[in-house]
């Protein structure tokens, strides 16, 4: 459970944080009037806090993926599956797909619409290519003999890159959802909100990813290797 | 209507969050049916709870009368008995308890206590109860299938709970209920990501964190730990679905079944164990923690005098909820680990006793001189304490490997975690509906009917499991469908078996007065007005009863924290979080 555990310690940092801001140590049954609320603002807009909160859930998902994937492997030797290189130029479409949503939310900024409207359109293909990718992984998977209902090791992939997929597909229907509310706006700002939110996402499920490759590829079990022997 | 800025002549800072109404439905079916305010989901939740719960009710009586009259009851079959097990404690954990803490009173409550005008997104709030009430139909579906539902047992381990020797293993049984918890875990994150983004963001004016009930810390606090501590029991029913249906292996070691090799292989069922106690034990505290913050709120106001030790309350359940998520693997003491694990896991069980002492100490200190009074939200709030005290303490026994691994599978365990999980929530929420059921329909529940409800609930619980630690000590085990008498018993129990099945049937019973309570008293209920409890927090002081939707006129402003009671010079035995009274020797408003 070492997985889930250090991302939970992340997220008790990240709570530790917001709370030192909340005045805890403060005497409440002392203090009369209007008090300043904390960790409002510009750039706090319960959409964009949603989010947040919603990539802890999902980070949880895919920690607890990775636990499993770690306790499994430790607990019942298996071959890893031989990932096929288009993973790794999947997951260089993917980044690409991170940093033209950047870009989306420069021109959003400073309002420059022809660039958007291209950046956007990069980005969408971008992870479009990555998840036909990653069909096209299972495909090649399947007709080497690695298939869903074989070795547990290739059952995690296919559960894993499949969870993963899904939720770029739900977040490709929320970029989409948000282009088409604003598309009579004429102000390209008018995108900002919501493209800053789904700029985050796309590279927190990066980032989700990276971390998910690496725990497929093995890179994982050997680098908690190291940490319990340095412990030991 | 948007107010932003600041008030001038009322020298106000500028309001933190916007004040806008939201939409008002015009049709019948917007309003009641497809409802975007959160009061009516919360009793949507409620009701939808409450009516599976009546199953689990009845479920149980099927168990005892099994165990208190063996071979009484053809019908109850040794397959039927083991459905009856699984479907009522998954039942009243998840569908009852988790929902009607969370959807039923958060919903309800967040948004008036932190003085919003709804939760910040209605639809995702709307789609969240209509995704809850399709994992109960899913539910209730398997009793109708071929095989009926799992009879796994409510922790559904693997390998067993998808074999065709357990109860619903081979047929459809068990994937209604995976798929069943996929569905509330899914309607249960748009939920809980809508309480915890209000309780973050929507806050009115002066509403600082440190002024919260202790209601919303611990919904609040329950919120995050269920949106963290789910994603594991999602991740186990996904992996075990794919097992049943699309035969991977990953809760599946090599297997043969009735003398043939099963095509599983590879997998580990003690990995499932982990991911379930992983979501599993949290989930104790997703139901104490909001249990634990109303039964505070009740006993300040019945009892007239400020919360004790509001700031080790608040810091308490943040330090239950976060030690919570480490003492998982003591469920599994039995299925054997590292001795240095075991070690590690009854420590950080026994420390989290710490902070649950002090939320104790603190009741009974708030207690302590107050100015009692034995209404009926009080008598709930204190068998609550009592019977938490309880429970925790034989959990404390638990905790430790040495006194667990022989208790484990007997019914010292069933009487430990009805008390802390079953009984003592349940008072809370019985509590908290005679609480605010006034706030809820502007009438008063029957003051007869609730005092035999609470004695006979009250008294009838204790006859149920105080005998039934007894017979776990002398050595019944639990998740038999029949014992005969064997040696190893070290005392008759058939006759104590007997009258604890009695005593339940007579608990459960009582629970039918209550719910004709609620019924009887919505029309001829005594009026209660805006605040008949003379509360000082947030949702006493709506310009309605029941509060239309939108809840204000104008967003209120929060003055003090919740808890001005009987303080000196003022004006009345409680000053209203709303109310600007300040004491300089004279009574003066800000």
């Amino acid at each position: 459970m070492t997985v889930i555990l250090a991302f939970l310690a992340l997220v008790a940092l990240a709570a530790g944080l917001w709370l030192s801001q909340q005045r805890l140590a403060s005497k409440p049954w002392l203090e009369t009037g209007i008090a300043p609320l904390a960790g409002h603002g510009p750039g706090r807009a319960p959409g964009f806090v949603f989010i947040v909160a919603f990539l802890a859930v999902a980070g949880g998902l895919f920690a607890m993926l990775g636990s499993a994937f770690v306790m499994q492997i430790e607990e019942t030797p298996w071959a890893l599956v031989p990932l096929p290189g288009r993973v790794w130029m999947n997951t260089a479409l993917l980044l690409l797909a991170s940093v033209c949503l950047q870009f989306v939310v420069i021109a959003a900024r400073a309002g420059t619409a022809r660039w958007l409207r291209a950046s956007l359109i990069a980005a969408s293909i971008a992870t479009l290519a990555f998840l036909a990718g990653q069909v096209q992984v299972w495909v090649t998977l399947a007709a080497g003999g690695y298939r869903l209902d074989g070795a547990p090791a290739a059952s995690f992939f296919y559960l894993i890159t499949g969870l993963h997929g899904l939720h770029l597909l739900g977040g490709i229907i929320a970029l989409a959802a948000v282009c088409l509310r604003h598309a009579g706006a004429g102000d390209a700002r008018a995108l900002l909100p919501g493209v800053r939110a789904c700029a985050l996402y796309w590279h927190v499920l990066l980032a989700f990813w990276l971390m998910l490759f690496a725990l497929l590829q093995g890179w994982g079990n050997a680098f908690l290797a190291l940490c319990r022997a340095a412990v030991s | 209507m948007v107010d932003r800025g600041s008030d001038d002549r009322m020298q106000l800072p500028p309001r933190e969050v916007a004040d806008v109404m939201p939409p008002h439905a015009h049709s019948w079916i917007g309003r009641y049916v497809f409802s975007q305010d959160a009061k009516y989901i919360a009793l949507q939740y409620s009701g939808t709870a409450v009516a599976i719960g009546l199953v689990a009710l009845v479920l149980s009586w099927l168990m005892r009368l099994q165990l208190g009259f063996p071979g009484t009851f053809d019908f109850i079959t040794a397959e039927a008995y083991y459905q009856f097990v699984t479907m009522h404690g998954m039942i009243m954990v998840i569908y009852l308890l988790t929902a009607i803490f969370l959807g039923g009173f958060g919903n309800y409550l967040i948004p008036l206590m932190v003085g919003a005008r709804d939760m910040v997104f209605p639809f995702v709030n709307m789609l969240s109860y209509w995704v809850y009430l399709l994992a109960v139909l899913v539910l209730v579906a398997s009793f109708f299938v071929p095989g009926g539902p799992t009879g796994a047992g409510w922790t559904l381990y693997p390998p067993q709970a998808v074999l065709s020797g357990t109860p619903g293993g081979a047929q459809s049984g068990i994937i209604l209920m995976l798929v069943s918890l996929i569905l509330f875990i899914i309607g249960f994150t748009m939920g809980g990501l809508n309480y915890a983004v209000t309780v973050l963001q929507a806050r009115t004016r002066g509403m600082t964190m440190m002024r919260l009930p202790l209601t919303v810390w611990g919904i609040f606090t329950a919120t995050v730990m269920a949106l963290l501590a789910f994603p594991a029991l999602f991740v186990a029913c996904v992996m075990m679905l794919f097992d049943r249906l699309l035969g991977t292996s990953f809760f599946m070691p090599a297997l043969v079944e009735l003398g043939e090799k099963l095509s599983y292989g590879g997998g580990s069922p003690i990995a499932f164990q982990h991911l379930f106690w992983f979501f599993g034990h949290p989930e104790v505290y997703i139901v104490a923690l909001p249990a634990f913050g109303i039964v505070s709120d009740l006993i300040a106001v019945h009892a007239r005098k400020n919360i004790f030790g509001y700031r080790m309350m608040v810091w308490a359940i943040v330090i239950i909820g976060a030690l919570s998520f480490i003492v998982w693997a003591h469920h599994m003491y039995v299925s054997g680990m590292h001795p240095w694990f075991g070690f590690f896991f009854a420590t950080t069980t026994l420390i989290i006793a710490i902070p649950t002492a002090i939320k104790v100490y603190n009741w009974v200190l708030t207690l302590w001189q107050g100015d009692i009074h034995l209404t009926l939200p009080m008598l709930f709030a204190l068998g609550f304490i009592v019977t938490f005290v309880n429970g925790g303490l034989t959990g404390l026994f638990l905790g430790n490997v040495v006194v667990d691994v022989p208790l484990s599978d007997t019914m010292f365990v069933v009487a430990h975690f009805h008390m802390v999980m079953g009984v003592a929530p349940i008072m809370v929420i019985f509590g908290a509906v005679y609480h605010w059921y006034p706030k809820i329909t502007g009438r008063m529940l029957n003051e007869a009917m609730g005092q035999i409800h609470f004695w006979v609930t009250f008294i009838g619980a204790y006859a149920v499991f105080f005998p039934m630690h007894y017979v776990g000590l002398v050595g019944v085990p639990r998740r038999y469908f029949e014992i005969g008498e064997p040696e190893f018993l070290t005392a008759p129990v058939d006759g104590l078996n007997a009258f604890i099945s009695s005593a339940a049937l007579i608990v459960g019973a009582v629970q039918v007065l209550f719910l004709f309570n609620l019924y009887w008293s919505l029309r001829r209920g005594r009026e209660a007005g805006g605040n008949p409890w003379r509360a000082a927090s947030l949702e006493w002081q709506t310009p309605e009863t029941p509060p239309r939707h939108g809840n204000w006129d104008a967003l209120p402003d929060v003055y003090r924290w919740a808890y001005d009671y009987s303080v000196p010079g003022a004006p009345e035995d409680y000053i209203a979080q709303t109310d600007p009274w300040v004491s300089d020797g004279e009574d003066r408003r800000l």
